[in-house]
């Protein structure tokens, strides 16, 4: 049987104590990841220790360096429709809102999202091998099935995906996360908290076993005048991206001045890379400059039998959702393809 | 086994349950609110949508010891006594069902969704219903029921 004790933590002492004490205990926050991977005999935890009542991070705060502060336990739904995202981080509002459905999003919170875990159904298989769930059993997506997977930063152990839309619009931003754990508290640039697979594909990003997420830090500047999240899947919404993108600008006349460009669906974290930002600066804002930036984030692109067509798709999303960013009122529910 | 209160439709019950028991089990088995549906048991189908101190959420992935203490509305509770709930009533008129599994969270769902105020269009009535999938297909049916009572000023 696959039983557990089940802990409410009063505050994050309590709980980074507890999780610490015990190899076998884990968080859980919405539970939406965690309750469907516990059900599939995919996780084996002898303690719960439930975070919901650390009241001191079920907050948005103002910072005083004009930033914002999203705390771990508030929810995915109240982050995105809270009115200072809404206003100052549209691009946040919209990533989280393309993801899941109303009702997860209304139990899912900031902190879990970032530690979901892939979609890759061999890893979801018991019956099969994975690198992810028993490293060194093999990876059979590689020779297998592999539509969902990845084109950028794979490793020849693992080809799983990344499934957040909201964490793509957060390492776009340059968002940090705050984290409390037996060590103290420190804070880690987004685009360093989660890993490539290398040769340790079991290990998803840099926390230490009983490290809490208390909260998200997002910069001042939020570029809400001119931005867009775009996400491709195969069904119209509620299903994960094969292919999404956030994009970033601040225009001057026709001019790009500054950019932000991350891929979603396509590696095993969220894909920013300044030097395809870079190529966007000091550019008309137009599809030729937006087609030379996906060349270059897409240069070391490698498919797989079944997703060659991520590599063309990712391309397109990009113009696309660069020519989308230019009128980001245009854009319709579930970021679906606007003009 | 842990010793919660849940607030279901108004009336309040007491229950010995184990960690591992989901809000839904606890729902169908223990307080025979059957109501509400178990369709894939891992959130993608929202079967199982219920209220939960007043936002609609999944049963399914919810522990019930993480719920002590709130308020459920189930499917059970919407209607006002033998008075449908305008939903409920829009549903009937609209054919929004075919074998009826669905319904259940449907209508949760939408009540949900009413009262969190964001659906301006019907195309984000269909967004913010996405949650709920219908295997007979009686999707058109449902999305008019709503936007019938959306358009009509909403809820009682
Ligand atoms: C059917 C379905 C469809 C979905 N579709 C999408 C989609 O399209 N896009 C998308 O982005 N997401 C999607 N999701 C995933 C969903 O967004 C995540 O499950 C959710 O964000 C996880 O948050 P949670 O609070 O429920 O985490 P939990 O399930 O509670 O926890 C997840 C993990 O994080 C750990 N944890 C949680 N909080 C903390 C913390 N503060 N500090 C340290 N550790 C912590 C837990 O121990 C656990 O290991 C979908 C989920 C489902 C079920
Ligand atoms: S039974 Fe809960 S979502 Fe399907
Ligand atoms: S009416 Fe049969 S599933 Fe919706």
């Amino acid at each position: 049987m696959n039983n557990f004790e089940y802990k409410q933590a009063t505050d994050a002492i309590d709980a980074t104590d507890a999780v610490a004490a015990s190899e076998d205990a884990m968080f859980i926050a919405g539970g939406t990841n965690l309750v469907d991977l516990w059900k599939y005999n995919l996780v084996h935890p002898k303690l719960l220790v439930d975070i919901n009542h650390l009241h001191n991070h079920k907050h948005i705060t103002e910072l005083e360096n004009g930033g914002l502060r999203l705390g771990a336990l508030v929810t995915n739904a109240d982050t995105a429709y809270h009115p200072l995202v809404e206003e100052r981080y549209p691009l946040l509002s919209k990533a989280i809102l393309a993801g899941a459905s109303p009702q997860i999003r209304n139990m899912a919170t900031n902190g879990g999202n970032l530690l979901q875990r892939t979609r890759c159904y061999y890893f979801y298989d018991p019956d099969v091998p994975c690198n992810k769930r028993e490293p060194g059993s093999g990876c059979p997506a590689m020779e297998g099935y592999n539509r969902i997977h990845a084109i950028l930063g794979a490793s020849d152990q693992c080809i799983a995906v990344f499934p957040s839309d909201m964490c793509v619009a957060l390492a776009a931003l340059g968002a940090v996360v705050n984290v409390s754990g037996n060590n103290g508290e420190r804070s880690i640039p987004f685009t360093d908290f989660h890993r490539l697979p290398g040769d340790a594909p079991d290990i998803d990003n840099h926390l230490h076993h009983g490290d809490l997420i208390t909260s998200i830090d997002l910069p001042v500047r939020g570029f809400a005048q001119n931005y867009s999240y775009l996400k491709l899947r195969d069904r119209h919404s509620y299903a994960f991206a094969l292919v999404s993108v956030a994009t970033a600008l601040e225009l001057d006349g026709g001019i790009i001045r500054d950019a932000r460009l991350a891929l979603g669906g396509v590696a095993h974290k969220p894909w920013r890379m300044h030097e395809a930002e870079s190529v966007l600066i000091g550019r008309t804002a137009d599809e030729a400059t937006f087609a030379a930036a996906a060349e270059v984030i897409l240069a070391d692109a490698k498919g797989f039998k079944y997703n060659n067509f991520k590599i063309e798709l990712a391309r397109r999303a990009i113009i696309r959702n660069g020519m989308m960013a230019l009128n980001p009122e245009t854009q319709l529910p579930g970021a679906q393809p606007s003009a | 086994m842990t010793t919660i209160v849940l607030n279901v439709n108004q009336r309040r019950y007491s229950l010995q349950v184990l960690p591992w028991v989901s809000l839904l089990d606890a729902l169908r088995e223990r307080l025979k609110l059957t109501g509400t549906k178990k369709g894939c048991d891992h959130g993608q189908c929202g079967a199982c949508t219920v209220l939960c101190d007043g936002k609609r959420i999944l049963s399914c992935l919810t522990l019930a010891v993480m719920k002590d203490g709130s308020d459920v509305t189930t499917i059970e509770g919407i209607a006002s006594g033998d008075d449908l709930h305008p939903l409920q009533q829009a549903f009937i008129e609209h054919d929004a069902f075919q074998c009826g599994y669905c319904t259940p969270g449907q209508i949760c769902s939408a009540v949900g969704m009413l009262n969190e105020g964001k659906a301006r269009t019907r195309e984000d009535v269909k967004e913010l219903m996405s949650g709920n999938l219908c295997r007979c297909g009686a999707n058109t049916g449902i999305i008019n029921a709503i936007m019938e009572v959306k358009e009509g000023g909403g809820l009682e």
